[in-house]
Formats: C-alpha cells, structure tokens, sequence
C-alpha cells in the first residue's frame, strides 16, 4: 500500500503524482530556475521514467516533460496524491 | 549583407523559450539574408537577419539567445535581460520585439510573454507549433488571449511556413506595448514594498518599467541584491536590506511568491483562453520515448545513432576529403606546369595551397557533423541524449551535453569544439573545450599506423588479441582516460564550480526541418572558412618558410630540411627531448608537424628521402629506413619499440594541431584559452612521455 504524504521528489515511483509543498535548496539560482520552470507551490507533477542508469529523472509539469538529476530532486518536497 | 544602398528602417527582436521554434521562424523571416558574431566581449552567438517587407521596407532582425526567462542566470541568458533593459548602450533600441511562444507549452511559455509585457515593450506574439497543440487536444481561443495579455497574437505553424506572411504583416506594422495595466499581484505585504522600492528607484532615474523588473528581482532573494551591490546607490541596497529583514520576519518567502503570483495569474489566463479537451492519452511522442530512453532499447538506440555518426565523420568524410586533397594535389601539379620554377611557385604550392587544402580538408568533418548535429537537434533526440548520458559525463563534473563534443573528437577537435556552443554554463563549455583535442583525432591515426607497423612485433597475446591492435586501442583509451582526468582536475581546480545543474526540458518528438539543418550546416562551414582558416593559413605559409629557408643549391632534399631553420630549431631542441628519447629528426618532425598531425609522416619521409611514389609501400619503405637508423653517437638505433610508444604517447597528448588553436581563438574570443590549452598540454605530453621513457628503459 502506498501512503500518502509528503516525501521528497527522488523517493517516488514512475507513474507517481504529487503536488509540490516546497523546494529547499540553498542555491538560490538553482531555486530561481527551478520555480520559473512551473515548479511553484501547489502545482501538480508525474514521475514518467529515470534515466537508464538512474539518474536523472524525468516528469511532467505544466503540461511538458522537465528533467533533473537525483540531487535537485532531493530537495522538492511534494504531497503525493497517489492512492 | 549586401543593404547599403537599401534604408534599414526598423530594428526588429525575436525572442522565446528555448525549443519554441524561434530559429524556424527567425530563417523563415530572413531567409538567407543573415549572419553571425558575437555579442562584444562574451562569446554569446549574435545573430542577426534582414527583413524585406512587402512595400519593399527593410528591418533587421536581430534573434535572441533563447531563454526561459529574465532573471538571468546563463551569459546568454544575461545578454537578453541586458538588451531588454537597454544596458547594452552598444545595440539600438528595438521598435519591436517578436517573442515566438510554444502553444502546445503555453503556460510556461507565457512566463517570459508577462516579463516583457511588464517591461512595457512594444510585443507582438507569434503563437507557434498551433498544430501540435490542437494535435494535443488544446484548442486556444486567440481573440481572448490576445485582449488578456493586451497584445497581438499571430498563430503560426514555423516548419510548415504557416502565419509567417501575417506575421511579416504585423511586424511591419507600428507596435506598442501592452496598454493593460498590470494584472498579476503580489501578497500585499510583498506588493506595497515592491512598488515603495520601484518609486524609491525611479527617483534615481530608473524608468518606471525597469524599475519595477528590478525591483522584483532585488526583492525576490538577498543574493540577487548581493551580486549587484556595486552597481546600486547606497540607499537603494539599505532600503533592500530593511525590506528583506522585515519580510523574513513575516516569514514571507518571497522567491516563491513572486513566481507564483506570475503564474497564478498566467494559470487564470489559459483557464479563460484554452480549452482543454479531453485527454487522448499517451501522445505519439510520449511512446516514442518508451523506447528511445528504455532501459535497454534506449542505449542500444543510442549506441546505434552515436556508431552511424563517429562512422559518417571517421569514415564517410573521408571520401570528400581525399577527393578535395586529391583536387589541391592536381592543382598544385598545374600551377608547377604553368608557373616559371622558383620561389614564387614553392611559395604558392608548398605554402599557399597547401594551407589551403589543409583547412579546405577539414570542411566535410564539420558538414558532416553539424548535419547530424542539427538532425539530432530538430528531432528533439539531443535532448533525450543528454538525458541518457548525463550520469556518466556527471562523474567527472561535466553535462549531459558535454558527451557529443567529445564524441566527434575523435574525428576532429574543431567540429567538436564548435560543438560545444550548446553548452550553456560557460566554465563547462571551456573545460570540454579543453580536454576534447585529448581525444585520438583521426589526424593521429597515419603516425599510429607508421609507428605501429614499423615497430610493434606482429605477435598475439592467447591467439585472439595481436599486440598491433592492442597498442592502437590502448593509445585511443589513454585520450579518453586523460581527457575524463583532465576534465575532473579543471573542474575541481582552475574552473572550478559545482557540477552543472541538469535542469533541461525534453521537448516533444518532432520531423527536422530540412531546410534549417542546411542553414546551420552553411553558417558552421562559412564561419570556418572564414575565422579559423586565415590563421591556418598564415601559419602554413611561416612553417613553409621556415621550413624552405635558408636556400642551399643543388642538395637532396633531406640535406636542404636538414639546414633550414626547421632543421636547425630542430637541433636546437634536441637537448630538450633526448630526455624523452627523441633525436633531432623527430623534433623536426615535432615542428613540421604542427598545422597538422599527419604531415609527421610526410615530413619523416624527406628526411629519410622516401619518395612518394606509392602510399602504401612509402609507409612500409620509410618504417624500414627508420628502424635501420643508427645514431651515430651512441651506435644505437635511432628508432626502438620504446621511442615509438613514446612518439605515440607524446602524439595522443600533445597540442599538435593549429587548427584547433585557431578554432579555439574564435570560439572563446581571445588566446588566454587556446595559449593555455597548448602550454598544458604540450607540458603533459612531455611529463607522460618522460615517464613512459624512463619506465621503459628500466623494465628493458
């Protein structure tokens, strides 16, 4: 059975969707380019597949696939919605 | 550009996302009518194009680095953000700027439209790929986004030539900025010290527009406050300052606010203007994708497009490249028929034309390569590579992207280095610049083969593995383990930054265009020709002469090398490589060779006067002549199997090439990289091979 809650972005699973709660990462422009990419507070996104030698990580987001490594990953913290 | 006698009357901008399809309709607009430098100072592409409207008016159009948005990060995406603020006092203000949005991407793509809409720049829209966002079941009622957004919108389809004469149309028209007042909001708190600090900076002579875009950016996080301190009144950076204090107390995370806010109100737009229709499923694209980045299919897909690629440039290129040496040749063999034998004619066949056909020789690598280039580009599979290689080229700090410029490497550095432009982080692009030369070249094969041939015993290891083979493998695996060290060290010490952030779109599966394949293939061939190929040229012409002069009569022509100055530099070094193991005939053979690996084997052949009657005995002939020099001196042979590992060493190494010092002046703007690049690597070549030599005489 998969709990719902909150867990950062690297733990889910393909196929897994969530909506994101926050991003913490000290780097500020990594954030920056994070939120403007559509990664804001609230909005939905879907694990589709990690890359063949798993990593990085590809979802969608906004209606276009996004992708980023594990380490960014890590650090968006996202309520999974999957039941 | 062919318009001095034609009045340019408007300064026309195109601007997008990356992946919108900016360049399509920025080569639908011009056409041929375009061509490329760089911004002053930085090595960011501009490129520019002429407009010819229907009334016969001409405008330049001037195409923007492609960005996400204007809170720059990326030196291309700092140049925009320059521009659009008009901090850039050497381009003119544009009297229109075209920003090309992806419809079936809308919302993220309309992020940037509401920057430059705040901005209160006169915009107009080009709503393009309409077709695939239909496809995806979107339908955009244009009117109603138009009057939200309060600017014009002309849908368009860019590689089918869709919407481009209405677009023409309305480019030609007088624009103006969106009249809208600002629709999207801040939480009050955030708003009231946003429009207090916009005041607070129009007092100090900031326009109202870059005022408010600055004050967002400086309230959005205290480090953006940070990198401009120097550049801000101290008032300004003491009111931030008071501003972020109290906001933190309010605990008011203002970098996500100020996102958010854009894209709340971006959000309401599409629920008014889009309508969503009910999802058809798995796009077309999505399950091209199951199988493109597929655990297993996926590298074998890869490997596949990566094998046909190194093939066309190691092997295909060949075909045109022997063809244009062979076309030089006859040519050479001509001009010596017309022209009076002397110095004239040995200056423009030995010097000219064969600096000539050295650079003209590299053209179909680099065709070849940025046809496949662009191929992999359109097609949106560059993307899926990267993402396939990323967690390899991570291992030594570099990009996903950092993989394909290292690939073409081993045909060329200089299709590989000009590769490296899609590169974003200007530290990464520098470093794969420079350890791609480390790469085998196929420049190094000829002294491999020669080496290899004369001196390594034709015996196998278990029966199955001959040592020929195996030396030549292992000298293509010490290029690649050097420059992935290499690569390690620059990003550990010299360039040091963290590992680049992978945070990259995939952008759906889409059919090239051919027409802008063969655009960029024209553009990377010109600017060769043109850049790199003066420097190569003027180098052989010093090599030739050096090589040529001081004149004697009547001697053979291995005496005549011998007495020139190569000949002599070539003594003159001896006491600096005999530590490696090489006599003054090899350093001969060092500096002739420096246009160009291979002409290590021409070079060798005058000096043991093998004539070039036949390729294939001259190799075989001229590896004998060496292996039966005996150093006077020592009574030794010249030549053992240890100084041609050595030579081979030092070869894989070493910066023997200027034409990728030539190409690295162009690309990074400058000789600070391309001196460095020669100095540290002509220094490893000569620590690495010291060591092989030392080793080698104490295991023997």
């Amino acid at each position: 059975m998969v709990i719902m809650g909150y867990k950062t972005l690297d733990r889910f699973q393909p196929g897994e969707t969530g909506t994101i709660d926050l991003i913490q990462t000290p780097n500020y422009k990594v954030r920056q380019r994070l939120l403007e990419m559509g990664l804001t507070k609230g909005s939905r996104l879907e694990v589709i597949r990690f890359a063949p030698m798993g990593d990085p990580i590809e979802i969608t987001v906004r209606g276009y696939h996004l992708s980023l490594r594990i380490e960014e990953a890590k650090t968006i913290t996202l309520l999974s919605a999957a039941g | 550009m062919n318009t001095s006698e034609e009045i340019i009357s408007r300064n026309i901008a195109i601007i997008g996302n990356p992946n919108s399809g900016k360049s399509t309709i920025f080569n639908s607009l011009t056409g041929l009518r375009q061509k490329v430098a760089n911004y002053p100072g930085v090595t960011v592409e501009k490129k520019e194009g002429i407009v010819k409207f229907k009334d016969g008016s001409l405008a330049i159009l001037i195409d923007l680095p492609g960005t996400y948005s204007l809170t720059a990060n990326a030196p291309d995406e700092k140049i925009v953000k320059d521009i659009l603020l008009g901090r850039k006092t050497d381009i003119d203000p544009f009297d229109l700027i075209i920003c090309v949005v992806d419809a079936s991407n809308l919302e993220r793509n309309l992020y940037l439209v509401s920057q430059i809409i705040d901005l209160k720049l006169p915009v107009i829209m080009a709503l393009n790929m309409i077709d695939v966002a239909e496809k995806s079941g979107m339908t955009i009622n244009v009117n109603k986004l138009s009057e939200e957004l309060g600017i014009l919108i002309i849908p368009t389809v860019g590689n089918k030539h869709r919407g481009i004469e209405a677009l023409k149309a309305a480019a030609n028209r007088r624009a103006n900025y969106s009249k809208k007042a600002r629709q999207w909001k801040l939480p009050i708190v955030l708003e009231e010290e946003c429009i207090e600090l916009k005041n607070l900076l129009q007092i100090h002579s900031w326009t109202e527009a870059v005022a408010f875009h600055d004050a967002v950016t400086l309230l959005s996080s205290p480090y953006y406050l940070e990198e401009q301190k120097d550049l801000l009144p101290e008032e300004i950076v003491e009111h931030v300052l008071q501003d972020h204090n109290r906001l933190n107390i309010l605990g008011m995370d203002c970098q996500s606010e100020i996102v958010e806010a854009r894209y709340e109100w971006i959000k309401s737009i599409c629920g008014s203007a889009v309508i969503f229709n009910r999802n058809t499923g798995k796009s077309l694209s999505d399950r091209v994708d199951n199988i493109m980045t597929h655990k297993f299919w996926g590298f074998l897909i890869f490997l596949s497009i990566m094998t046909i690629i190194f093939q066309a440039i190691f092997t295909w290129a060949l075909i045109p490249m022997d063809l244009i040496s062979k076309g030089f040749d006859s040519l050479g063999i001509l001009i010596t028929r017309i022209l009076p034998k002397g110095e004239l004619q040995d200056l423009i066949v030995n010097g000219a034309l064969s600096g000539v056909s050295a650079v003209v020789t590299f053209l179909p690598q680099i065709l070849f390569l940025f046809f496949f280039i662009g191929l992999l580009e359109d097609t949106g599979y560059m993307a899926r590579a990267a993402f396939i290689m990323d967690r390899l080229m991570s291992k030594v700090g570099l990009h996903g992207k950092s993989f394909i410029p290292m690939l073409s490497s081993f045909a060329c550095a200089i299709p590989g280095i000009m590769a490296t432009r899609t590169i974003e982080n200007r530290k990464d692009r520098l470093v794969t610049m420079l350890v791609s030369p480390l790469m085998s070249c196929s420049a190094r094969l000829p002294i491999y083969v020669l080496m290899i041939a004369a001196f390594i015993p034709k015996k196998s290891i278990l029966g199955i593995i001959s040592l020929p083979g195996i030396t030549l493998v292992s000298m293509y695996l010490l290029g690649l383990f050097t420059a992935l060290g290499m690569a390690w060290i620059f990003k550990k010490t010299l360039l040091k930054s963290d590992t680049p952030v992978f945070i990259m779109e995939l952008p759906p599966y889409k059919l090239p265009s051919l027409k802008s394949i063969v655009l960029q293939m024209w553009e990377k061939g010109s600017l060769f020709l043109k850049r790199a190929g003066t420097i190569i040229l003027g180098v052989s012409i010093i090599l030739w002469f050096l090589s040529t002069y001081p004149k004697k009569e009547n001697f053979s022509p291995s005496v005549q090398l011998e007495q020139s100055f190569v000949g002599r530099i070539g003594h003159f070094v001896e006491p600096l490589i005999r530590p490696l193991g090489f006599d003054w005939k090899i350093g001969i053979g060092l500096i002739s060779s420096m246009l160009q690996r291979e002409v290590f084997v021409s070079t060798m052949g005058t000096i043991y006067n093998v004539k070039d009657s036949d390729k294939g005995e001259s190799t075989i002939s001229l590896g004998q002549h060496m292996k039966e020099d005996i150093d006077p001196v020592s009574g030794h042979p010249v030549f053992t199997v240890l100084t041609a590992i050595c030579l081979m060493v030092y070869y894989v190494l070493a910066m023997q090439c200027m034409s990728t010092i030539a190409i690295m002046k162009r690309e990074t703007n400058g000789w600070k990289w391309p001196l460095f690049q020669f100095c540290y690597m002509t220094a490893l070549a000569y620590c690495v091979t010291l060591i092989v030599y030392h080793v080698g005489l104490f295991l023997i």
